[in-house]
């Protein structure tokens, strides 16, 4: 079933945007898509906007960090309630230029989300109407879940490196 | 049958120090108003996390901080005398705690109950105030993670006695004039 979703979506996205698809696979059960960063924008919207596919609900936005520490990227689930399809898009672009468009245009709900992505990962999304931080203090500098910056609080001098790891 | 066993020592309130005699009794007015003032301490429960609900505990039938004159719980800081802080405290809270505490007025005491108000505990996180005591002035610590209600109490058994020995004209000296300054507050 989910193998077919598979090669349904990739088939339709490589008919109406072709080279948008770097990699489409499934992990375990679950269709996953690769796009990149300079069509998801347009993916999203095709995903939406097709009258088949009807991917209308976005339910999950985030950010992660590629392991070798010099990717940023960006994870879109979507969810078509009628057929009860799900599927998974990442994009992955150069750290050193978090830019990616917002999808706030397509779904209103990825505001909150996005803002959460920019104030975690410090990805901006350009055309987002209110790109502030939404959960940590607004005076924080940092991004703090990128890889580069410690989790721990570096306030603390009763912990030593010795017993803590650090 | 067992019989049963008449307690006649038992005391409410520790008379203060005093000279006594046939119709009267004297004492000093600062042991008096302490006596007053750590029997009916308005505690503001300030409960972010579980101890909150070990806190829940601790004013329910069982264990009933009424018996130390503390039922009366104010959600006002204007009208508490004792603020427990009871939970995770994150950095974005920091400032709300502050200000509560600015808004009570004197004389007031803090009661820092759990390993998280006290240092942070297990949090040690870019998030996370590693304590209370970065803020505002803490009187009394209380350890646990969480800690039971017995702990609680003992905690707020502490504070009484705090209470109970402060001279009138502490919260006037330069010595607690320059704790508010070391926290920056007035």
């Amino acid at each position: 079933m989910s193998a077919q979703l598979l090669e349904t979506v990739t088939t339709k996205i490589n008919t109406r945007l072709p080279d948008a698809i770097e990699v489409a696979e499934m992990s375990y059960d679950f269709p996953v898509f690769t796009i990149k960063h300079d069509k998801i924008h347009a993916v999203l919207k095709f995903l939406k906007e097709d009258a088949d596919l009807n991917f209308h609900f976005l339910t999950d936005l985030t950010g992660i960090q590629s392991p070798d520490e010099k990717q940023l990227g960006v994870i879109y689930h979507l969810h078509n309630f009628p057929k009860n399809l799900r599927i998974r898009l990442k994009t992955f672009f150069d750290i050193n230029k978090p830019e990616i468009p917002t999808a706030t245009d397509i779904y209103p709900a990825a505001n909150w989300m996005e803002r959460e992505t920019y104030d975690f990962f410090g990805v901006r999304f350009k055309g987002h109407p209110n790109l502030v931080r939404i959960l940590n203090v607004d005076e924080m500098d940092i991004f703090p879940l990128r890889k580069e910056y410690p989790l721990e609080d570096q306030t603390r001098d009763d912990k030593s490196d010795k017993m803590f790891g650090r | 049958m067992k019989e049963i066993v008449k307690r006649t020592k038992l005391e409410i309130a520790k008379s203060p120090e005093g000279l006594e005699g046939p119709g009267f009794f004297a004492t000093k007015l600062e042991d008096v108003i302490g006596l007053a003032r750590a029997n009916s301490l308005w505690p503001l429960p300030f409960a972010t996390s579980c101890c909150g609900i070990e806190f829940m505990a601790t004013m329910a039938s069982n264990y009933d901080l009424a018996r130390f004159g503390s039922e009366r719980l104010s959600f006002s800081p204007r009208q508490a005398d004792m603020l427990m802080v009871m939970g995770t405290i994150a950095k974005k809270m920091g400032p709300i705690l502050r200000q509560v505490y600015e808004q009570m007025a004197e004389p007031k005491w803090v009661l820092s109950v759990g390993a998280c108000a006290s240092s942070g505990g297990i949090f040690d996180t870019y998030s996370v105030l590693q304590g209370i005591d970065r803020i505002i002035p803490v009187d009394v610590y209380v350890p646990g993670c969480p800690p039971r209600p017995e702990q609680i109490i003992d905690g707020v058994l502490k504070i009484q006695e705090l209470v109970k020995n402060e001279s009138l004209r502490r919260r006037d000296s330069p010595e607690y004039k320059k704790l508010l300054n070391s926290y920056g507050i007035e």
